[in-house]
């Protein structure tokens, strides 16, 4: 099979031409770096995504808290975590890297703020 | 009102400003202030909660707040004066700064002037879409503000107008936070923002995305009910016939930022029609001495990372600036062919310059030339050229020729 995978790793957004059958890589030309090639083997055979949303804050000068994850997940389970991230309500204050979510859904991800936030 | 005197003074608290008031601070210039007109510092980093930011400056991905974040911290950490809630009114070409607070007027005398206002988007009045006036309608920047700041709710079904980077990535969080997006519709034949926004939060949510399509028309009393949709031709005028409707509550344009430049032109600065922002040397230093531009207000930019780099750049020559070093900028630099501009415009042609420079369409397998007359002092080949993407090419002062005009031009193999 022959795909041109747009490689979302960083801003060059390299256009990754690959040669493949099943999960297994023959070729692939047009990466500027090794990130690339790695990135296609992971698509190929299990996508990954970061997540950043928001949590709602009581008490804070701010209703909200932007999070992200620490580290990506299943594409597949992006819409789970944020029926997850929904949930919470954090107290003001809020420092920027506090966990927010440890280990969401046992995927090995923390969701944390990524902002502090003062109280009122 | 008592004139007071300032080193520098940095107009906008964003990215450029906090990047280019904490290197002033590292060369050694004390006497910095930072006027910011909204409450907090940060710019329209705090409404970007998503990541990718920082790649280039940091090596890592942060999001906007946490990108913002590190730079807010050291301003503070170096002890650098900001007066936010404070817009600036009033500019000369003497560097008088007059800005306005609750505390009322102040004015200052200032030996240099950093512009950092950075760049505002877009609206639909720019674009004269006929139809009705209901609520609904948003530019990306504003429906950012009101979903990751205000915890607002904007609507339930959403279209998208241009294919601009903000838009897309509210296309990805209007969807995560469960409102239907229908489609992102561009006039042009290619995409404004970047490859990966389009992968990452297009694609990824099967999300359509519709080139040399347009809005033709807007329904609705009261709140918006449907948006016609049209094809464009080549000359992106709509084609009778193909109009189509899509029901929805909520009109997103993201379709182009404008440099912010009321304040330069009260200055008398020279601008460049091209990139709407102020004509500069290799120093960053307007026409007008000793003010100097860097960021989005000087040429619009699609990573954060380029306007801290950029600020940081022109912190070392405004703090050379203030040390009495001034050179001539007196070799021109211009684009032609495919390229739609470059940054800087003049050149001293003492030392090696970074040119920035876009094409006004996107280009496969082209050579890009660095000329002096005939005399081609540099080429490089890139195999795929994007308006969406800004590029930077080193030019050595090694390679020059002569004082005579420089040209970065595209060429035809």
């Amino acid at each position: 099979m022959n795909r041109t995978f747009t490689c979302i790793l960083c801003p060059n957004g390299c256009e990754i031409r690959t040669e493949y059958q099943g999960t297994e890589i023959r070729s692939v030309s047009g990466n500027k770096c090794p990130k690339g090639a790695e990135y296609v083997e992971q698509e190929i055979t299990a996508p990954v995504r970061n997540l950043t949303s928001s949590v709602l804050v009581e008490n804070g000068a701010l209703p909200l808290c932007s999070v992200r994850l620490t580290r990506p997940v299943p594409k597949d389970r992006l819409f789970d975590i944020m029926a997850e991230i929904r949930k919470v309500t954090l107290q003001a204050p809020v420092q920027a890297g506090q966990i927010v979510i440890p280990d969401v859904l046992g995927l090995g991800s923390d969701v944390i703020a990524t902002r502090d936030v003062e109280p009122i | 009102m008592s004139l007071i005197k300032k080193q520098a003074v940095i107009i906008g608290g964003g990215p450029g400003g906090l990047a280019a008031a904490a290197e002033l601070k590292k060369k050694g210039i004390d006497d910095l202030l930072i006027l910011e007109r909204e409450h907090w510092l940060g710019g329209i980093l705090r409404q970007c909660i998503h990541d990718g930011f920082g790649l280039s400056r940091f090596g890592c991905s942060l999001s906007g707040p946490e990108y913002a974040g590190r730079f807010v911290e050291e301003v503070r950490r170096l002890g650098i004066p900001a007066e936010t809630d404070t817009t600036v009114i009033g500019l000369d070409s003497h560097r008088t700064v007059i800005a306005v607070s609750r505390k009322g007027l102040a004015r200052y005398q200032a030996e240099a002037v950093i512009l950092a206002m950075g760049c505002r988007e877009r609206t639909r009045g720019a674009l004269a879409i006929p139809g009705e006036r209901p609520s609904g309608v948003f530019t990306a920047g504003t429906a950012q503000a009101y979903m990751n700041l205000k915890n607002k709710s904007i609507g339930r079904r959403a279209v998208i107008l241009g294919s601009g980077d903000i838009g897309m990535i509210m296309a990805r969080r209007l969807t995560l936070e469960g409102v239907k997006v229908e489609a992102v519709f561009e006039i042009q034949p290619y995409a404004s923002g970047l490859p990966r926004n389009i992968e990452q939060c297009l694609k990824d949510y099967g999300i359509p995305l519709y080139l040399s399509h347009t809005v033709t028309d807007i329904k609705g009393a009261g709140r918006l009910e449907a948006v016609e949709v049209s094809r464009v031709d080549q000359r992106l005028q709509p084609i009778p016939g193909t109009e189509k409707i899509y029901p929805c509550d909520t009109l997103i344009l993201s379709v182009g930022l404008i440099p912010e430049n009321e304040l330069s032109r009260m200055a008398g600065i020279e601008m460049d029609p091209r990139t709407k922002g102020a004509v500069v040397d290799e120093f960053y230093q307007t026409s007008v001495p000793g003010i100097f531009a860097a960021g989005n207000v000087l040429h619009v930019h699609d990573l954060v990372d380029f306007v801290s780099l950029e600020a940081e750049r022109l912190a070392d020559s405004a703090a050379d600036y203030l040390r009495g070093k001034r050179i001539p900028a007196r070799i021109p630099v211009s684009a032609g062919g495919e390229i739609g501009y470059t940054v800087p415009q003049h050149i001293t042609g003492t030392r090696d310059v970074t040119l920035s420079f876009r094409p006004r369409h996107p280009l496969r397998d082209s050579w890009v030339e660095i000329r002096q007359g005939e005399r081609c002092l540099l080429r490089k080949k890139y195999p795929r050229l994007l308006p969406a993407v800004m590029e930077n090419i080193a030019l050595p002062v090694s390679r020059l020729i002569s004082d005579s005009e420089i040209k970065v031009v595209t060429v035809n193999e």
